[in-house]
This record gives structure tokens, C-alpha cells and sequence, in this order.
């Protein structure tokens, strides 16, 4: 139905009212980011499948301009074009429109999304247990009480993998394809067959540069072939990558026993408060102790704010469809008749700042109420 | 009886091959108006109209229920329809008009030979170059459901509506998507395809609106075509 009537409206911003004060008396600075965003830095950093879904178009001057998918990126460009110090302590928080183009049934091409971002906040763990109480408390002021938490945590993974002893080339491609459960796990068996799994069209050029200098063998490769350079990738990053292709041939596989240590912590899912009993199974170094040791702490954090663990639930996989986050990843869906509704999420994202232009890393953890449906629930 | 609306390319090596094929199976297009007119109707099946559209919009109009029946290539049809669209089916394939669409990356990417690699190659491309590595095609849809298929996201896609294999060379993107008879434009162009790098085997299709399924005229045509085919 198209439009909001004038009691709807007003319902709605009754319950956002609700949920932002909860932000604003926790210290949250309540900010209105840009509705029109240049659209670079979307798409840049979402790939096709965001942009797919984002409204983009040109202003008069010809820059490419978008409709804001999500308020994350606004309120990440508002910080840095107001702050001066990027990685000093700033807490914000926003309700506020975002559009995305509908991929399923149900999601509306308009919707209102209220949430805040933490940044820099000087005690990690602290910071990461006070975003979920206070997406709680609001999701609790605006009504909702029949809810499920559920959590991942990247750091554990992360740590594992850097306790795996192998080529850090290998760790770089296992943790992209983290995402993909599926192509995780291809590449994880195809590093344990060794000698550089099947043979492609490239294989028998492979060979010569296992043979010899891969700078060499490509430069007399193009030469010969006449091939010019176009597509933006110098020689030198080409020949690399090849030299790399040899290598992985000679590399000692995999031990199976390692892979099967991967594949076992991300099998791990359970109630959150009694997970580590899991995580004492899986045979990590020291890097995944001190992880287990982060993540303790932060059940602790939880239940001095008065949270609950026990009704939590925590998945090692959990966090696999959100690319942007780098440590704890939640997500808290509403019971209905019909089943969990997901109503919102949310996590630490390390990483994204310094993606959009900080000169310096900053430490950021948020959430995200997807309002709209959250109205729609509680009805 | 309700009027059946069949489009069929207006132009093109397509248009005189469905005519023929029409011709062979027995119903012979009769032009309304002028001898060039964009309207006619088939002999030898009562109550069908033809209307002559351009082979891009014929999948537009049967998606948008505009015409019920339509002669398109595969390409275009996919490109504007997804495959499992229960609202529009292929009926058909006519095996005329044989071309793939495929991803091609420039000849000199040696260590490029899989949708894998091109998978790392955009992610590093983006660390190194600080934006994302660009696809031009006309195709879209069909990209984006391969390259998400395939598990790779880090890329941009920049429209291009004509002379695609020349958009390396030119550095409008790096890569591209786009349809291929022999492949040797694409060779010319100094661009070779990936190994698991083709998306489509396309070839002229018969496609028909699902509300026109259960009409007994579509399933006439379509065996007649099918016996020739």
C-alpha cells in the first residue's frame, strides 16, 4: 500500500521516539546523516549485489549520487567530515529513511532504519556488550517482548586461523572465501589434496614458471603472444600471482587434521553462556586462548549489565552474510505466529573507516532496528 | 476466441529465420497495411496476431504482458526474465541464431584461466587500486546472477551498449560480459574467455506468458515448430 496514513505515521514515530531515547539518555548524540550520498563509496565497498539494490543517480554536474541503502556508511561519513581527531571517542545515533530496490517479498523499497555507531570507544569488550543491552532495552521500550539473540564472533575465527600453521597466502584466501561456507570449504580440501588441485587452461604456463623466474617466463610470454597490456594490472603483479601458482604445487598439503580443527570450530553453535565447553575442544594455540579468553569477558560484561547469556545463542558460522564486520556479529529476531522475524543486528566493523579515507584505524561497533518491521511485529 | 499475440523480431538475421522456420512448419505470415507494416497475422491458425518488435523489447512486452507469445534470443529473454520466473516460459528452443554469453578478461592476465581466480583478482584489485574492478555489459542481470553464483562479489558493473570487447582497451572497465558467436572478436580484441566462463548457450527461443499456457493455439505451435526443430 502506498503511503503511510496519518495514524500509521504517527504509530510509527511513537515507537521510534521510544527507541531513540533510549540511545540519546545513554549519551548518543542524535544526528540526521545525508538522505543523498555520492554513491562511490556504496559501491565501492559493497560490490554489485548492494548496488543492485541501491537507487543510483546523476546530478546536474554529472557525479553519481545515491539514496542511502543503509545509514552505517552516512553516519561513518558524517564522523569523518566532523571530527577532528577520526579515532577520539564519539558516540552517535540516527532514525532515519534508507531505500533499497526490494529483492524478496515483504522488504519495502522504503523504510526507516534507527540505530547508532560507537566510535572509538576505549574498552572493546565493554563497548560490544553495551550495544547489544541497548538495542535490547530499546527493542523492550518500544514493546517488543518475545525476542531471540543471536551471536558470532570473527575474533575467534580470525585467531584460529592465525594458530593454523600455513602459507599466509592461504589464510588471506581462506578467510575472503569466510564468507562462502561453500567455497570455504572446496578450498580448504583442495589445500589438503596439494600439488595445486586440477589443471586449467593456464597450467602448462604454470609449469614453465615452476621451472623458472615467473617474471621472465611472463614478460617473453607476452612478447611472443603480442598480447598488450590493458585491464589496469601491471606485469610484475601478474608474474606473482603466477609464481604463486607454482608455489602452492610445491607446498606441503595441508594437514588434514588442521582442516578438520577449522571445519569443527565453525560447526560449533550452542547456547551462548555454556559455548566454551565446545571451544575447549578445539585444539587452537595461543591466539585462540586469548579469543576465548575475549569472549568470556564479554559474557561477563553482558550479564553485569544485567543481560542474560543463558537465553542467548551462539553460532561459529553466525555472521557469514554480513561482509563488513571483523569481530562480534549479532543479530536479535522477533517470535511471531509466523515464526523469527529479524528485526535487528548489528556488530563491530573495524575495518570500514580506514576503507572510507581515516588515516587512521577506528575501532567502531553498532546496530541497526529495522523499524518498519519491527512496527509491523508488534501490531 | 481471445486474439494471441506472437511477437517476432522485426529485423535481422532472427526475424528471417523464425519466418522461415514459421513458413516450414506451415503458417505463413500475412503483413497487415503496408508492405512493411509492424502488424500482421497468421495464416493457418485462427485468431493469432503478429506484431514485429525489435528482439530487445519482445522479452520487455512479454514480461510486462504485452504480447503472449514471443520469438527472442535466449540471451535477452534471461537478461529481462529470470529462468524460474513462473510468469513467462520457455517453450522452445528454435536452435537458430547459436551464440554464448561469456565473461573474457584481457589475454595478458596469464594468471587468469578461472571465475576463482577473478574472484581474487577483484579483491586484490581493490586493495591495490582502491576501487573496484569493472565489468562492462549490456547484460546486467545475467552478470550478476553468474557472478553471485560463482561466489564473486568484488566487482562493478558499467553499462555498455555497443563495441563491449573494445572497453579494456579503452579502460572504460577491465573486464567484460557479452555475447560471442565464434569468439573471434573477442580474439581480435586480445580478450580470451574463461574457462568456466560461459554463462549462456543461447539460441532463438519461443517464449509464452503463463496465462497463455493452457490456450490449445500455443500448444499447436509449439509442436509444429517442435517437429521441425
Amino acid at each position: 500500500m502506498a503511503g503511510k496514513s496519518s495514524a500509521e505515521r504517527e504509530a510509527l514515530e511513537r515507537q521510534n521516539v521510544a527507541l531513540m531515547a533510549v540511545f540519546e539518555r545513554s549519551g548518543f548524540d542524535h544526528i540526521a546523516p545525508d538522505i543523498i550520498q555520492p554513491a562511490d563509496i556504496f559501491l565501492e565497498r559493497s560490490g554489485e549485489d548492494i548496488r543492485a539494490r541501491t537507487f543510483v543517480f546523476t546530478d546536474p554536474s554529472g557525479a553519481e549520487m545515491c539514496l542511502r541503502p543503509d545509514l552505517t556508511v552516512p553516519a561513518c561519513r558524517y564522523h569523518l567530515s566532523h571530527a577532528k581527531d577520526p579515532a577520539a571517542e564519539r558516540r552517535y545515533c540516527y532514525a532515519g529513511p534508507a531505500f533499497r530496490f526490494p529483492d524478496e517479498l515483504l522488504s519495502p523499497q522504503e523504510f526507516t532504519q534507527a540505530g547508532l555507531e560507537w566510535f572509538g570507544a576505549g574498552e572493546p569488550v565493554s563497548a560490544e556488550a553495551r550495544v547489544l543491552k541497548l538495542t535490547i532495552s530499546a527493542l523492550e521500550a518500544a514493546g517488543l517482548s518475545r525476542y531471540r539473540v543471536s551471536f558470532g564472533d570473527l575474533g575467534l575465527f580470525s585467531a584460529l586461523l592465525e594458530d593454523t600453521e600455513m602459507p599466509d597466502r592461504w589464510r588471506q584466501r581462506l578467510r575472503h572465501h569466510f564468507w562462502r561456507p561453500h567455497a570455504f570449504r572446496e578450498l580448504l580440501d583442495s589445500f589438503c589434496a596439494g600439488r595445486g588441485g586440477r589443471r586449467t587452461s593456464i597450467s602448462p604456463l604454470v609449469d614453465r614458471v615452476a621451472a623458472g623466474d615467473a617474471l621472465a617466463v611472463a614478460e617473453a610470454e607476452i612478447d611472443a603472444r603480442k598480447f598488450p597490456l590493458v585491464g589496469g594490472r601491471e606485469l610484475p603483479e601478474i608474474a606473482a600471482r603466477l609464481a604463486n601458482k607454482a608455489a602452492d604445487r610445491q607446498e606441503t598439503p595441508l594437514d588434514r587434521a588442521k582442516a578438520d580443527t577449522l571445519n569443527h570450530y565453525l560447526a560449533i553453535a550452542g547456547e551462548a553462556s555454556g559455548i566454551d565447553q565446545a571451544f575447549a575442544t578445539v585444539k587452537g594455540g595461543a591466539r585462540f586462548e586469548g579469543a576465548r579468553a575475549y569472549y568470556a569477558k564479554r559474557l561477563f560484561e553482558m550479564e553485569e549489565l544485567g543481560l542474560n547469556p543463558r537465553r542467548f545463542h551462539f553460532a561459529a558460522g553466525f555472521g557469514r552474510e554480513l561482509e563488513y564486520y571483523t569481530g562480534f556479529t549479532f543479530q536479535i529476531e522477533a517470535d511471531t505466529p509466523h515464526g523469527p522475524v529479524s528485526v535487528a543486528g548489528g556488530g563491530r566493523y573495524d575495518n570500514l573507516l580506514s576503507d572510507m579515507g581515516s588515516p587512521v584505524k577506528v575501532p567502531a561497533v553498532g546496530c541497526a532496528i529495522h523499524t518498519d518491521r519491527l512496527k509491523a511485529v508488534l501490531a | 476466441m481471445r486474439t494471441l499475440t506472437l511477437a517476432i523480431p522485426s529485423k535481422g538475421r532472427l526475424m528471417e529465420a523464425s519466418s522461415e522456420l514459421l513458413a516450414k512448419a506451415g503458417v505463413t505470415i500475412d503483413r497487415l497495411g503496408a508492405d512493411r507494416g509492424y502488424r500482421g497475422l497468421l495464416t493457418g491458425m485462427e485468431g493469432v496476431e503478429v506484431a514485429f518488435l525489435s528482439a530487445s523489447e519482445i522479452a520487455q512486452n512479454l514480461r510486462d504482458g504485452k504480447v503472449d507469445l514471443g520469438v527472442t534470443g535466449q540471451d535477452l529473454l534471461h537478461e529481462k526474465i529470470a529462468p524460474d520466473d513462473p510468469g513467462v516460459q520457455l517453450l522452445l528452443r528454435l536452435e537458430f541464431g547459436p551464440a554464448n554469453v561469456v565473461v573474457a578478461v584481457p589475454e595478458c592476465w596469464l594468471d587468469v584461466a578461472t571465475m576463482a581466480d577473478l574472484d581474487e583478482i577483484a579483491e586484490s584489485f581493490y586493495e591495490r587500486h582502491g576501487r573496484r574492478l569493472r565489468v562492462a555489459t549490456k547484460y546486467h542481470n545475467l552478470t550478476r546472477r553468474f557472478f553471485a553464483e560463482k561466489g564473486v562479489t568484488g566487482y562493478r558493473i558499467v553499462e555498455s551498449l555497443g563495441a563491449t570487447e573494445g572497453a579494456p582497451a579503452a579502460g572504460i572497465a577491465e573486464i567484460i560480459v557479452d555475447i560471442t558467436t565464434t569468439g573471434s572478436t573477442l580474439s581480435a580484441n586480445n580478450l580470451k574467455i574463461l574457462d568456466d566462463g560461459v554463462i549462456l548457450k543461447s539460441c532463438a527461443v519461443l517464449a509464452c506468458r503463463r496465462e497463455a499456457l493452457a490456450d490449445p493455439r500455443v500448444e499447436r505451435l509449439r509442436a509444429l515448430l517442435a517437429a521441425i526443430t
